[in-house]
């Protein structure tokens, strides 16, 4: 696996992996994916993919107001900034 | 003998005839935590003061008349359920400052049958992982020998149970993470069928794969926890409407006419000769109860390793994409732009294996690249399925090794994620297929680890498992052999 493919993946996944890392993971990932070549070689044809171990439908409800829990303060207590009620974040707009 | 001695059953016991009250209890628990946490580090956050309180309202609660069985009983959470107002961590620096605004499902249930949390226990990070060492607050040491791991990655759990530091934890199985540390040390564990347990605020790792269980030193400990902790939850869209069950009641069954299948591809090349023979003993011991053993055959079971590394990994880059740096999560200092603080805080926040699993889980899920791995490790986990149902249309449970090998030392895969991930091959599959599996302990190696009996039943068979279980237990001492930890 080429380090520029590294290097993509990582962007996708929002992850700056530094430049010296790279070679390193590749090799890593390289031998992840030679491990699932293996299950690559299965014959597969016809074979409907399993998404879920349970057929269940997705279970309906009504939609009703419901009181708002956990509280607004309780959500924000765990940011690491917040002002006035609000998620603080670098500036967006200029 | 002394109150931390004593199963979780007996403890109810002790509880209901007032011999102790829970306050007492937990303050002979208590101080042993505290004394082990430098010697093998089972903890990530130990809260006495809040379990007195929990231990005192379960005192008040008896004294009033009630008399669950769980009630002012001691235990402690892997630190990936959601307490409110507890910091829940999941290993990880990411959450090291997240303290939940709610509770997890499964806590609220053990907390409404009246058990007393006496703090969260260690864990790989984000549940990612075989032996405890990604953790971000340090690895977990096995009991039965302090260089070995105990696991994982419910290896706080395991190896906080078998210390006699707590009698019954919750852990959670993605590819094995409840059955791999119970065989490492020493005691027991149920993977339930997926959707009997909710995973409402279990952070979520596979959410295809992942259930939360029950880790105690007897299946008959393990039923009395799957009384409360099972059952259907509007909260989970996942939790199947009759997942609950009377799982105690169940207990106490015949063995006679048992049908017992035996998968010659779990005993072939890479099995450890003492693990082999442990296993096959303990299968003797059902046959001479009166089970009969047959050959079954899982040949799909050598593709789990490879169909999971797609379908995990895949699953986890997106759940592990709430994780942003924005709303409750680390944060790296002073991001230029909203761009650099996801990218800074995810590369800070996330431990390597972590970042290597949501690093494959893109590429996977990448464009282009879709059919050749994701939609063919669906197929093959078809497969895999398949291979249960014909196993389960002639056998009632199946029987085999948990793990390949008794625990080993630190360090010993660490350097190598594949070595790691092979160390899950006869776990993975039943996480794949989606039905209950449990592991006991039945054997020690000569240098004194703990070996693990793996039993699977079909869907829903959960309380089937935890009664064969039970019953191998009666007859044997292995699950009542504790570790010499305070003399190493």
């Amino acid at each position: 696996m080429e380090a520029e493919i590294v290097k993509r993946i990582a962007h996708l996944s929002r992850i700056a992996l530094p430049e010296e890392e790279l070679t390193q993971v590749a090799g890593q990932l390289e031998r992840i994916f030679a491990l699932v070549a293996e299950m690559q070689a299965v014959p597969t044809e016809g074979i409907e993919p399993m998404a879920h171990p349970l057929d269940l439908q997705q279970p309906l409800r009504a939609d009703q107001l419901r009181p708002e829990t956990p509280s607004r303060e309780e959500l924000l207590a765990s940011a690491p900034r917040a002002q006035d009620g609000l998620f603080l974040v670098p500036k967006v707009i200029e | 003998m002394e109150l931390h001695q004593l199963e979780l059953a007996e403890l109810a016991e002790g509880l209901r005839k007032k011999h102790f009250s829970a306050v007492e209890l937990t303050q002979a628990l208590s101080p042993r935590l505290e004394a082990a946490q430098g010697v093998m580090n089972a903890f990530i956050s130990i809260d006495s003061e809040a379990a007195l309180q929990q231990a005192q309202s379960a005192d008040q609660r008896r004294a009033q008349g009630e008399s669950s069985p769980l009630l002012g009983i001691p235990l402690a959470h892997k630190d990936i359920f959601c307490t409110r107002g507890v910091r829940t961590t999941c290993g990880s620096k990411m959450l090291s400052n997240f303290v939940s605004p709610y509770d997890a499902t499964v806590v609220r249930r053990l907390q409404e049958a009246g058990t007393v949390s006496l703090g969260k226990l260690n864990m790989d990070e984000f549940a990612m992982g075989s032996s405890n060492e990604t953790s971000y607050f340090g690895p977990v040491r096995n009991p039965w020998n302090l260089g070995c791991v105990p696991g994982g990655s419910s290896g706080g759990s395991a190896a906080a149970v078998a210390a006699r530091l707590i009698p019954a934890a919750t852990g959670t199985d993605t590819g094995g993470s409840i059955r791999q540390p119970a065989a490492f040390c020493g005691i027991t564990g149920l993977k339930p069928t997926y959707g009997r347990v909710s995973r409402y605020g279990m952070i979520a790792f596979a959410s295809s794969l992942d259930q939360g269980g029950p880790m105690a030193r007897s299946a008959a400990d393990c039923a009395l926890l799957m009384d409360a902790m099972a059952g259907h939850d509007p909260l989970d869209s996942t939790s199947h409407p009759q997942g609950g069950g009377r799982f105690s009641a169940a207990l106490g069954r015949s063995l006679q006419g048992l049908r017992v299948g035996v998968p010659a591809e779990f005993f072939g090349a890479g099995l450890d000769p003492e693990v082999a023979q442990a296993v096959e003993t303990a299968i003797q011991w059902f046959a001479a109860q009166g089970a009969e053993i047959h050959p079954v055959h899982l040949p799909n079971n050598a593709h789990a390793v490879s169909t999971y590394y797609v379908l995990a990994p895949a699953e986890a880059s997106s759940n592990l994409s709430r994780f942003d740096g924005v709303r409750y999560t680390h944060r790296s200092a002073a991001p230029k732009d909203l761009q650099e603080l996801y990218l800074q805080s995810r590369y800070e926040g996330f431990g390597a294996e972590v970042r290597r699993r949501i690093l494959v889980g893109t590429y996977v899920l990448s464009a282009g690249y879709y059919d050749a791995y994701y939609r063919k490790a669906q197929q093959v986990r078809a497969l895999i399925r398949e291979d249960f149902r014909r196993a389960f249309a002639e056998v009632d449970v199946i029987m085999g090794p948990t793990t390949p090998t008794p625990a080993f030392a630190l360090g010993a895969k660490s350097a190598d994620p594949v070595s790691m991930y092979l160390a899950d091959i006869y776990t993975i599959a039943v996480n794949l297929a989606g039905i209950p599996a449990l592991s006991l302990p039945c054997g020690f190696s000569k240098e004194g680890l703990p070996i693990g009996l793996q039993i699977m039943g079909d869907y829903f068979a959960d309380e089937l498992l935890l009664g064969v279980a039970a019953a191998y237990q009666k007859d044997t001492d292995w699950h009542r052999r504790a570790p010499a930890w305070e003399e190493q």
